[in-house]
């Protein structure tokens, strides 16, 4: 039988036996974790698109209300603020909008008023602004003072507030929910590792024994485990990236809704998925397995 | 020493082993004898005392020191503690491997020495495969391949026929006679009294120098 020993071609073992069976059960846990961790990542990047675009809608337009004062008609009075704020640099249009408009957005709280002409409803006036050089409400309220108009203008500062305040809010919750996920990766990480070494104590203590220094001796149940998230890390990317890919597709052109609009190049979020996982579990891994070695001494 | 709250299972040991000696310790089981070996290999801590090692208070070593002192000592464990996933020629190298040897340098020495102890034809085995002498043989051949300092072993010859057990005793003491400190716990009185050896026997806890022979008797 000693032919069957091919003393030249002979390289070392690994150390620690290739696999354990309960690799599947890790794996699973912490891809799915990685699952969650990514479509977190995803819904973060896809409200702050959301918020963002629609902050942008909002900083670039204005609503002014024109009260008509004397006898000049509330049209007349509109059509002249429209005039005056078309005329400002930094403006880009500027539209009265007609009266069934203004009549509209007043019906939801006085019903269907027989005749609304009796009431003195004012006009609005949309006005389009310069992203670059839009005027302030200083600016637009001036000049129509100027020309002697009774209006207000909004440039929709308090809502630009709120939603900035959501964005803000939803990003600070979902990389929470982030750090929790990935905290809780590391955690299960941890515990396998205390697991992995307690089933293989015996491989350790004899390694131990036998000289290996504390720093081999986590090294490999870092690689191990490092090996294993990325695995694992990797499945639950490819995951979140399908389930990511069916929310841009059956959301059309906005992603899933105008709401949480997922694009394409969202999906390279969830690249770096297996290395960070490979990188939670190695620290968690050598340090787990570091504390392990130490209690032995 | 004792073990948590347990009672003393050695105390009162005063003794040093020269460099170059070789020594078996005797005594009843449960005497204390592979206490007392792991104290000398780093696996135990005394309760109370000192345990000096190559000149050093072991008290006084540093943890990221420890492993190095480790691997001037080959230990032959009772229980073989063989790694049931390597082949036995992957277990003989282990110290090496450790050790941070390069395979080239090693296979042949590492290859001559299983052949040495028997397992010539046994180098691809795996441990669950081999018989319990077969696996006493590896242990030993795992220990010595280091030629270390020290070669501390538990009851080395208890699973093996009378002829191996002879040439394993004549392994010891060539590495004896190389310069490795030998220290060997027996019930083999036979062996014992054979060798002409002093004998540090163990009971109640404590520790007596006997004559070989009337250790043997």
């Amino acid at each position: 039988m000693s032919e069957m020993f091919d003393l030249p071609r002979w390289r070392p073992a690994p150390f620690l036996p290739e696999a354990d069976a309960r690799d599947g059960a890790l794996i699973f846990v912490v891809a799915v974790l990685c699952f969650l961790a990514c479509m977190t990542a995803l819904g973060v990047v896809a409200a702050d698109r959301a918020a963002k675009g629609w902050a942008d809608q909002l900083v670039g337009e204005a609503t002014v209300i024109v009260r008509p004062k004397g006898n000049e008609s509330p049209d007349a009075a509109a059509a002249r603020a429209a005039e005056t704020l078309a005329g400002l640099p930094g403006v880009t249009e500027a539209r009265a909008l007609e009266r069934e408009k203004a009549y509209d957005l007043i019906k939801p709280w006085l019903g269907d008023v027989a005749d609304l002409e009796d009431l003195p409803v004012p006009r609005l006036v949309a006005v389009e602004l310069d992203h670059k050089a839009a005027p302030s409400v200083e600016v637009l309220d001036g000049a129509l003072k100027a020309q002697g108009l009774d209006a207000t203008v909004d440039d929709h500062s308090l809502w630009i507030k709120d939603i900035k305040r959501s964005a803000g809010v939803a990003r600070w919750v979902g990389a929470s929910i982030f750090l929790l996920i990935a905290g809780a990766a590391a955690a299960v990480i941890a515990f396998a590792t205390r697991a992995g070494l307690a089933a293989r104590r015996d491989v350790v203590e004899v390694l131990h024994l036998a000289g290996a220094e504390h720093v081999l001796i986590a090294k490999l149940f870092q690689a191990r485990f490092a090996r294993i998230a990325a695995t694992a890390g990797l499945f639950g990317a490819i995951a979140a990236g399908v389930m990511g890919a069916t929310l841009r597709l059956i959301g059309g052109g906005q992603g899933l809704s105008p709401v949480l609009p997922v694009a394409w190049r969202d999906l390279l979020t969830l690249v770096p998925c297996p290395l960070l996982a490979a990188l939670v579990a190695a620290v968690a891994a050598r340090i787990t397995a570091s504390s392990i070695v130490r209690e032995m001494e | 020493m004792r073990y948590g709250r347990g009672p003393e299972i050695l105390r009162d040991l005063t003794f040093s082993l020269a460099p170059g000696s070789f020594h078996f310790v005797t005594g009843p089981s449960g005497a204390g004898k592979s206490s007392l070996l792991k104290l000398i290999y780093l696996a135990a801590k005394p309760s109370k005392g000192l345990v000096h090692l190559f000149g050093q208070d072991i008290s006084r070593v540093a943890s990221q020191d420890q492993p190095f002192l480790r691997r001037r000592i080959g230990v032959v464990f009772q229980e073989f503690r063989l790694l049931e996933h390597l082949t036995a020629f992957d277990n003989a190298a282990l110290p090496l491997r450790i050790a941070g040897g390069k395979a080239d340098d090693y296979r042949t020495d590492v290859a001559e020495l299983l052949t040495w102890v028997g397992l010539k034809t046994r180098m691809h085995a795996m441990p669950a495969t081999l018989a319990g002498g077969e696996k006493q043989r590896l242990a030993i051949a795992r220990a010595v391949v280091g030629r270390p300092d020290v070669l501390l072993a538990d009851e080395p010859t208890g699973n093996v026929d009378h002829d191996m057990a002879l040439r394993i005793f004549r392994l010891f003491v060539e590495l004896n006679r190389l310069g490795t400190t030998v220290l060997i716990a027996t019930h083999d009185q036979d062996m014992v009294a054979r060798s002409g050896r002093p004998v540090l026997h163990l009971e109640g806890g404590r520790l007596h120098l006997l004559d070989p022979l009337e250790a043997g008797a």
